[in-house]
């Protein structure tokens, strides 16, 4: 197969920068030289790709927006979010595992935290000499996690942690984890390390979808938290919801990844499957269905960048985010969708990407706040009127 | 030490080019331009070559604006500094290594790098060219290297093995795939790099010596039979290669 070239319909490389490009273009050919070849055998296995996780570590996928002085890149919002189309070009999951490690974990360490966390935490999980998770989501709590359970109980210079979290990636893998409790009835985040007493972080199996990423739950029983653990400037939902916001954005980015590469297996396919002496792609009803998929995503694109340049000028706001996100994971997984069907029976077969993307963008549209819920945010948000309850 | 490394701006090898309207230059309208590869190996082999020795590596390159991004590249994997000689007109082996050599003398390196060949035009002569110019060693097509007290030990392809060989510094090397895994310019480098400077220099006039009378596309070829897919195709396939191919 040919090496991918990126798709852009409208010309839109002309607006980035030569350093947002070449940080695509270096992400893209890491991820055709070390993604793709091995993703289909995690994928099947249910295994992340760990050999890669130094690599990419390396390359500073990591906290890359964050300020040099702690071994971070410091891009801008416009080349991380190319960055994270081309991870997700691979497969959600490793998008997933830099988005956490980026946005839920050293995002909020370096928001909320004291200088000390930040000198001593930051380097490491940006070198992956340590990896983090983010406890938001409870079995009974997910687009409401406003109602959480999980407590934290002042007791002895320090804090005492009960209760129990769900669907959290990276959870059994983590050297950290960025835990939000209530204490006192307003939410906090806590640094809670592995090996803790009374922490454990079992793998969650079974799932359909994002088989190449870790999934797990975070069981707390009287674990201990030394007082300085507290990220001490978090208070109140709208702390982890800032974490999100970030790491919403990425996947805002993320999703374009999922659609090219189904886009682009679909074209190909098409202009080389012959039925009825043509090639399928002479058939107008495959052609709308062609059109459909560059023309979304060219829209994405053209939303992305521009949600891009509103985060660099510090003029983004958190309903901009669940704009972007609705609507490219939303069509993303329209486009695998039909790029399935395109590719007729061979599209379920993992020689093509198509149905591992699908089923990994079941769970994107449904992480980070559903697709509904970003619905309700943006609603509140035209009418002034909240529709959750 | 004072590494120079030298690198061209190619089409990439997986677009499809087209010949321009005058014949003798491609249509770079949808083109991509990379590095050339064989030229990301000098560059991973100088960056190494500086670790292990120290010093500075300055990346160069011929061209116009456009190799500023090969440039930027170079500076993004690890080079110091770079240097554009810039000359937009379509050059000759010979004019491309007079002005590299040009460049070379003033800065009396002690060690320049090449790709053992550029992939758009093939004609694996520059690096050679500039050390003939210079007067001083030219190793070729190198799959190993090391430096040992003032001299490099290098190996390089021959057909059928390998031949090891001395050679005092200053010297050139062109590098061969194999000689090293070229690293990717990390984004800490890629942000390093804008903060790099491209030193734009005008490179004197030469005469080139050859002239370039016209490009052409290989002519289409004509579609293949498939005779059959197991044994008893075989004599059915040697009668055509005999009779209609002609050749056996
Ligand atoms: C693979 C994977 C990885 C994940 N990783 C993490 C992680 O690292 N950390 C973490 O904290 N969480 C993580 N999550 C959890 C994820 O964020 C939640 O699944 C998500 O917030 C939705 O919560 P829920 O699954 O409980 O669904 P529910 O909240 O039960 O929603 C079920 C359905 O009801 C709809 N709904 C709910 N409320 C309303 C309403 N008011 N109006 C209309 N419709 C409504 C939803 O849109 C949805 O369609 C992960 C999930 C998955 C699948």
């Amino acid at each position: 197969m040919s090496k991918f070239q990126g798709v852009d319909y409208y010309n839109l490389d002309d607006h980035l920068s030569q350093e947002e490009i070449l940080a695509r273009n270096t992400v893209r050919a890491f991820v055709e030289e070390n993604v793709i070849p091995i993703i289909e055998k995690h994928y099947r296995a249910g295994t992340f790709p760990s050999e890669l996780t130094l690599k990419m570590a390396e390359l500073g996928l990591f906290g890359s927006t964050l300020p040099a002085k702690y071994g971070c890149a410091e891009m801008n919002n416009v080349a991380y979010g190319l960055v994270m189309q081309e991870l997700e070009r691979g497969d959600s999951a490793i998008r997933s595992f830099a988005s956490v490690q980026s946005s839920l974990v050293m995002y909020p360490i370096f928001e909320f935290g004291s200088e000390k966390q930040k000198d001593y935490w930051l380097p490491r999980l940006a070198s992956a000499k340590a990896i983090g998770c983010f406890g938001l989501t409870e079995p009974d709590f997910g687009s409401n996690p406003g109602g959480m359970i999980t407590r934290a109980e002042r007791k002895g210079g320090g804090f005492v942690l009960n209760g129990a979290k769900m669907w959290i990636t990276n959870g059994t893998v983590a050297d950290i984890a960025v835990v939000w409790a209530k204490l006192d009835g307003q939410i906090k985040g806590f640094l809670v390390e592995k090996g803790t007493k009374g922490f454990s972080a079992p793998e969650m199996t079974g799932k359909h979808s994002l088989r190449a990423s870790v999934t797990s739950e975070l069981v707390f029983q009287d674990c201990f938290i030394p007082e300085e653990n507290i990220l001490a400037k978090s208070g109140g939902l709208k702390s982890p919801l800032k974490c999100l916001s970030q790491a919403r954005y990425g996947i805002a980015w993320g999703a374009l990844g999922s659609a090219m590469a189904c886009y682009e297996s679909a074209l190909n396919y098409a202009k080389s499957r012959i039925q009825f002496d043509k090639p399928i792609a002479s058939f107008q009803l495959i052609q709308e269905k062609l059109v459909y998929m560059v023309t979304e995503i060219t829209k994405a694109q053209l939303m992305c960048l521009q949600l891009g340049r509103l985060k660099d000028s510090g003029k983004l706001r958190f309903t901009h985010v669940s704009m972007a996100k609705r609507n490219n994971v939303y069509h993303a997984l329209e486009i695998a969708r039909i790029a399935r069907d395109i590719h007729g029976a061979n599209g379920i077969l993992d020689e093509y990407p198509v149905m591992r993307h699908m089923a990994n963008l079941e769970s994107v549209k449904t992480y980070e706040g559903t697709h509904d819920i970003h619905t309700l945010i943006i609603g509140e948000d035209i009418t002034g009127i909240p529709a959750y309850t | 030490m004072k590494i120079v490394v030298c690198t061209s701006h190619v089409p990439d090898s997986a677009t499809k080019v087209n010949i321009g309207g005058d014949g003798k230059t491609i249509d770079k309208a949808g083109v991509n331009f990379i590095i050339s590869p064989y030229d990301e190996f000098a560059i991973e082999e100088s960056l190494r070559f500086k670790e292990k020795n120290g010093g500075e590596v300055v990346a160069v390159s011929l061209g116009g604006d456009p190799h500023k991004e090969t440039l930027r590249k170079t500076l993004a994997m690890g080079a110091d500094k770079a240097v554009l000689l810039k000359d937009e007109s379509s050059q000759d082996s010979f004019s491309v290594a007079r002005a590299i050599a040009d460049y070379v003398k003033e800065v009396s390196p002690d060690i320049v790098f090449f790709g053992k060949q550029s992939i758009d035009t093939d004609n694996a002569a520059v690096g050679s060219m500039v050390a003939e110019m210079l007067g001083i060693p030219s190793v070729s097509v190198v799959v190993k290297l090391e430096m040992q007290s003032g001299k490099v030990i290098a190996e390089r392809e021959i057909e059928g093995g390998h031949e090891k060989v001395e050679a005092r510094l200053p010297c050139v090397i062109t590098a061969q795939k194999g000689l090293n895994e070229p690293r990717y310019p990390s984004l800490k480098g890629i942000m390093g790099a804008k903060n790099k400077p491209i030193e734009e220099r005008a490179p004197a006039a030469r005469s080139p010596k050859v002239q370039l009378l016209g490009m052409r596309k290989p002519l289409p070829k004509n579609p293949g039979k498939i005779v059959g897919t197991d044994v008893s195709a075989v004599p059915q396939l040697v009668k055509l290669l005999h009779e209609e191919a002609k050749v056996i």
